[in-house]
């Protein structure tokens, strides 16, 4: 049979933001799909060399809007591991609650766009609704919505008082009421299983393969996530990954609704054991050599390497986030899938292409 | 954190890696650092429950490096990524966008060098000052 190669993207309506992917098919079945990348690079890594090693915090919470908490936090992370900071235990709980209401958002937001993109739009509308109570607590807390730049070296530089944590717990109560409502439409719904079940398949092999990371690894039963590692104060928590054994879209989708009940759980632990004291320690000096900074993104694990030299700026940032990680096993999903299936796969993997192209 | 870094020359690099696999350690990323204007770091970066593993191979600017995209597939867009960036070949590349992954075809320059090196016969040599601020 005559092979035909389709574009999809880089506009395309299930995509925010511009991913190309060259598709090879033959009647409407996918052979081969090959990506394209380019079209928001930014050049943020190179900006990192030539700013303040403080002023970087900016520039990678612009990486990605929707977890820029974890790249500022992971970023800072590393910087304090080279100079040696210990930062206080407050500010490490702190830090945790931001980076959790975080993940909830960002696993709302693509819940919302997922059931956008099987044509179910009052779920995707119920799903941006519950968000909406997350960015309210964001504002609340931070002065801002999305990008809630709190992370400092050292620490952060906003503190919660008992008030505020107890509107937290308040409106987590009723974001974790409003998400249950929505569980059996997602899981058990015809239709959902109908666009999700048995769709875009990674066995747990390939995943590995592959280098797959974050819930899409965890749907297909690898037990991978950086908040084992126990950074800040998650090992003082407890913390179980969530794991999936199918490997496809509907396995994905349950990952994350999971998670967001899982965050919801990590915040309540934090809240209830924050200790008193004070939130962030003052640096003095600059960083002098190497260091690997690892955390979980809501996308899966974030990678910093950072290189500097002992002056205000640093030598090499080098920022691996976790879609660059999945575009390959993107590309090991789609063959065998049916054109009408491949916005639904992609979308699974919750591609974020600020992250990618950095 | 301290974590094994191995150093590695390129002869080897491919042996090492494929040693690395069959050990179960996943692959997670590239780094490539300028160290001046003839050679490169180039980082490898893998993990094996929550356990990470370096190899540090310095390479020079000039000479092809080879790709490990034939043992772990996923290397190739990292591969790609440096190549665009530092001008560095990666020899055996699996999937190879000649430096068109993040760039157009007439871009020259090396963006995340500090000195692009280019041939004699080019009609217009990129100097430092316009590397860093196209």
């Amino acid at each position: 049979m005559l092979k035909t190669i389709i574009p999809f993207g880089p506009q395309h309506p299930v995509l925010p933001e511009p991913l190309h992917l060259k598709l090879t098919v033959e009647d409407e079945v996918i052979k081969e799909a090959l990506p394209a990348l380019g079209f928001i690079h930014r050049g943020l890594e190179m900006l990192a060399n030539i700013r303040d090693f403080h002023q970087t915090i900016q520039v990678v919470e612009r990486v990605c809007g929707i977890c820029s908490m974890m790249h500022a936090m992971c970023y800072c992370q590393g910087i304090e591991e080279i100079m040696g900071i210990e930062v206080p235990p407050r500010a490490e709980f702190l830090r945790i609650i931001w980076s959790e209401l975080h993940r909830m958002h960002s696993h709302l937001l693509w819940l919302g766009l997922f059931a956008d993109s099987f044509g179910f739009e009052s779920l995707f509308m119920q799903f941006w609704k519950i968000r909406e109570k997350v960015l309210d607590i964001n504002e609340a807390t931070t002065g801002n919505r999305v990008i809630v730049s709190v992370n400092v070296i050292g620490g952060v530089r906003r503190d919660l008082n008992s008030e505020q944590m107890r509107r937290i717990l308040s409106d987590l109560s009723w974001v974790e009421d409003e998400v249950g409502r929505l569980e059996t439409t997602l899981l058990s719904d015809y239709t959902v299983k109908k666009r999700t079940v048995g769709k875009g398949v990674l066995p747990k092999e390939r995943a590995l393969e592959l280098g797959a990371a974050g819930p899409t690894a965890r749907a297909s039963g690898i037990a991978q996530d950086m908040r084992m590692l126990g950074y800040s104060a998650l090992d003082q928590l407890d913390f179980k990954p969530v794991m999936e054994a199918d490997g496809d879209c509907y396995a994905r989708s349950k990952v994350r609704f999971r998670e967001v009940l899982q965050s919801i759980d990590l915040i309540r632990q934090a809240i209830f054991v924050i200790p008193e004291g004070e939130t962030r320690i003052k640096v003095k000096g600059r960083p002098e050599g190497e260091s690997f900074s690892r955390i979980e993104q809501p996308r899966g694990e974030l990678f910093y390497y950072i290189k500097a030299n002992g002056t205000k700026n640093l030598d090499r940032l080098r920022i691996r986030t976790p879609t660059f990680a999945n575009i390959p096993a993107l590309l090991g999903m789609l063959p065998g899938m049916w054109l009408s299936d491949v916005p639904v796969v992609v979308l699974s993997i919750d591609p974020c292409i600020s992250c990618t192209e950095r | 954190m301290q974590e094994e870094v191995i150093f590695v020359s390129s002869d080897i690099l491919v042996g090492e890696v494929a040693k690395i696999k069959v050990e179960g350690f996943r692959f997670v990323t590239m780094s490539c650092v300028e160290l001046d204007g003839n050679t490169v770091n180039i980082l490898y970066h893998f993990d094996k429950d929550l356990t990470l593993k370096h190899l540090r191979l310095t390479a020079s600017k000039d000479s092809a490096v080879p790709s490990i995209s034939s043992v772990y597939f996923a290397a190739f867009l990292v591969e790609n990524e440096i190549q665009d960036f530092f001008g560095i070949r990666f020899k055996g590349l699996v999937l190879d966008y000649e430096r068109t992954l993040y760039l157009d075809e007439e871009v020259k320059i090396k963006p995340f060098c500090r000195y692009t090196l280019e041939k004699s016969d080019q009609k217009e040599p990129v100097t430092p000052k316009n590397a860093t601020g196209s």
